[in-house]
């Protein structure tokens, strides 16, 4: 850990965000680690969604500095290194933002149409099939329209669509939220799957305290227009922040660490090493 | 970087990887694996520095067709194969083919569908709207008046600007068309009988209808489509408010009111407008004009108009509101929603004013 700047996937620093007088983000510094789960907790309003589309520029900071990979990515008018790094990344939005008039199989062989043409028909259908059935889709899902779909195979068609390039690092906006407990802990199970088999870096924006303890190396707390806090969850409980204690602590957060605990996946685990 | 992948084939028949197996630096390995002759007894992973998912399927997809076994992989990459492997399901990706033909029956057959049951749901809608119109008027406390009022600002004031700018310039044009035309024979003072019947009996309230049709008619549904959407339709039924007095009898009232109100205003204008070119290009003198209008135009075609005009308001407003209760499932079906309001509202007006143009004829008000 702390080799320098090789280690750090995303470092932001001085990010300020406003929507005319409403300051959402003010002084806002983070570092994700490579191979790692983050998970990005807050209130509703404190600009989580926000800050993942600052980092992937969709949304333009005031002020600050966001650094992708070791690459700036503000400021900047060269295409080509975007693109470089673009592919290197993949985005699950909240509902999936599939492509409505493409099916799920060609949905996820839109990025890789786009940034590797050479790969011949054949190749793409193959790797399409293989990415929607390691999503845990079923494969009758392939040639579906995303209107057909329920809300977790949709998500599940978004992650798909999300790996299709193989990406270093992953983007997440909530990506339990309106699932079922039995598909949101699948869902958790095939994350920290596929991040161990693939040595992705997950940013990783939720309100589900289940999946922080079970696949969250560390969380930042976002309050107060910054990140108040970055640490394991025993790391943060140490502190005696009022939201962070609330959240942790609150009936919600005991009875995640008592499943958490039972399954050995708690936070003396993440602690630990 | 690491190097691009690449690969070898010994005497023995051992394919050696080597470079970098991923997706970035695969450039045509691909189709050069296809275009093996022989396929390999062994592959040799040793020399493969990286491997993604999609080096790892290729190498699966080779040993799966060739029956050889792999060797020297890493665990990383062994455990990369091997779940590729685990997924390894043919999964189709288009939805299967339908014969050109019987697509197009198929759909013939869709559209008949829903034409009978958008009638049908149209005329259904418009007894249900009888039936609230009869809670209402026997217990007024359930009048909406802030609504109502609401509408006709919206429906109305709001529309005074457009429809104006559109009746001077249709009155401009017939003028200006009707002069060129009847020049011909020697009648052009016959333009004035032309602008100022065509306007009353016809255009007036038609255009005002369409240009409702695109502007509030189309709000409607766009409106009590999102609502349905958001469940506030839903939420209104529970409290025990029936979105029908609510939401869809202010709307159509509002709209059936104006109507004639509108359509009277734009046949006004559009007079004006074919005045105004009669003046500039035939010099034909406002009072004259005036003096000519009252003389040629009976006052049957007035009464055209107006009866025309609240009915015209009513199918405007009952399909938009209709097409907006249909809302169900997800955003697009708004938008969806809100043309089929807008087509329907159109083309309802024209075939009833084909219909009101006989009627009138046959009454004897030519």
């Amino acid at each position: 850990m702390g080799q320098g700047s090789d280690d750090i996937a995303i470092h932001v620093q001085g990010l300020k965000n406003a929507f005319g007088d409403q300051v959402v983000h003010e002084g806002l510094d983070l570092d994700v680690r490579r191979g790692e789960i983050i998970g990005v907790v807050g209130g509703s309003g404190t600009g989580k969604s926000v800050l993942m589309r600052s980092i992937i520029g969709l949304q333009m900071p005031e002020a600050g500095e966001v650094t992708v990979f070791g690459v700036p990515m503000l400021g900047r008018y060269d295409e080509g290194e975007a693109e470089a790094i673009r592919r290197r990344w993949g985005v699950l939005f909240q509902n999936g933002a599939l492509f409505s008039t493409l099916t799920v199989a060609e949905n996820v062989e839109v990025p890789l149409r786009e940034y590797y043409p050479q790969l011949s028909e054949t190749l793409l259908d193959e790797i399409a099939s293989y990415k929607i059935v390691m999503s845990g889709l079923p494969v009758e899902a392939g040639p579906k329209y995303p209107s057909e779909l329920s809300g977790g195979m949709r998500k599940r068609a978004g992650l798909a669509r999300a790996l299709a390039l193989d990406p270093e690092l992953l983007f997440l906006d909530e990506p339990t939220a309106g699932l079922d407990p039995i598909g949101a802990a699948a869902f958790d199970e095939l994350l920290a799957d596929l991040q161990e088999r693939l040595g992705l870096t997950v940013f990783l924006i939720t309100h589900d305290l289940d999946t922080l303890y079970a696949i969250c190396d560390r969380v930042a707390v976002l309050a107060d227009r910054k990140v108040i806090a970055v640490g394991t969850i025993p790391e943060l409980l140490a502190l005696d922040h009022p939201w962070i204690q609330e959240y942790f602590n609150g009936p919600r957060g005991r009875v995640a660490a008592d499943t958490a605990q039972r399954n050995g996946t708690g936070p003396d685990m993440a602690g630990s090493n | 970087m690491s190097e691009a992948a690449d690969f070898t084939v010994d005497g023995e028949g051992i394919l050696r990887f080597s470079g970098a197996l991923t997706l970035p630096r695969l450039d045509d390995l691909a189709d050069r694996l296809d275009a093996l002759e022989t396929p390999p007894a062994r592959i040799d992973l040793s020399g493969v520095q990286r491997m993604d998912t999609v080096g790892a399927w290729l190498v699966h997809r080779l040993t799966r067709d060739s029956g050889a076994v792999t060797q020297g992989a890493s665990e990383d990459c062994a455990r990369l194969i091997d779940q590729v492997a685990q997924a390894d399901k043919p999964c189709r990706i288009r939805p299967d083919h339908v014969s050109p033909l019987a697509r197009v029956l198929a759909q013939i057959g869709a559209a008949t569908v829903v034409a009978w049951q958008t009638l049908l749901g149209l005329i259904g809608f418009f007894g249900a709207i009888v039936v609230s119109t009869g809670a209402v008027i026997r217990n007024p406390r359930k009048f909406r008046g802030n609504a109502v009022a609401r509408q006709f600002e919206v429906v109305g004031v709001d529309a005074l600007a457009i429809i104006g700018l559109m009746s001077i310039l249709i009155g401009i044009v017939i003028a200006q068309q009707g002069a060129v035309q009847l020049r011909q024979f020697g009648a052009e003072v016959f333009t004035i009988n032309l602008i100022g019947r065509i306007t009353l009996r016809e255009l007036g309230v038609l255009m005002t209808a369409i240009m409702v049709a695109g502007r509030s008619g189309s709000a409607f549904a766009a409106q009590l489509g999102s609502m349905k959407l958001a469940e506030e339709v839903d939420a209104m039924r529970t409290i025990g408010v029936s979105p029908m007095e609510a939401l869809v009898l202010p709307r159509v009232l509002a709209t059936v009111v104006l109507m004639p109100l509108l359509g009277f205003y734009a046949s006004l204008v559009a007079i004006i407008g074919g005045g105004i070119l009669c003046w500039i290009s035939l010099e034909i003198p406002p009072a004259t004009y005036i003096q000519r209008i009252r003389e040629v135009v009976p006052m049957t075609d007035l009464w055209v108009g107006l009866i025309k005009a609240p009915v015209f308001g009513a199918i405007v407003a009952i399909a938009g509101c209709y097409q907006g209760m249909q809302v169900k499932g997800n955003a697009e079906e708004v938008g969806l929603r809100t043309t089929a309001a807008v087509v329907q509202a159109i083309f309802l007006v024209i075939v009833l004013d084909a219909f009101f143009a006989v009627f009138f004829s046959s009454i004897g008000w030519i």
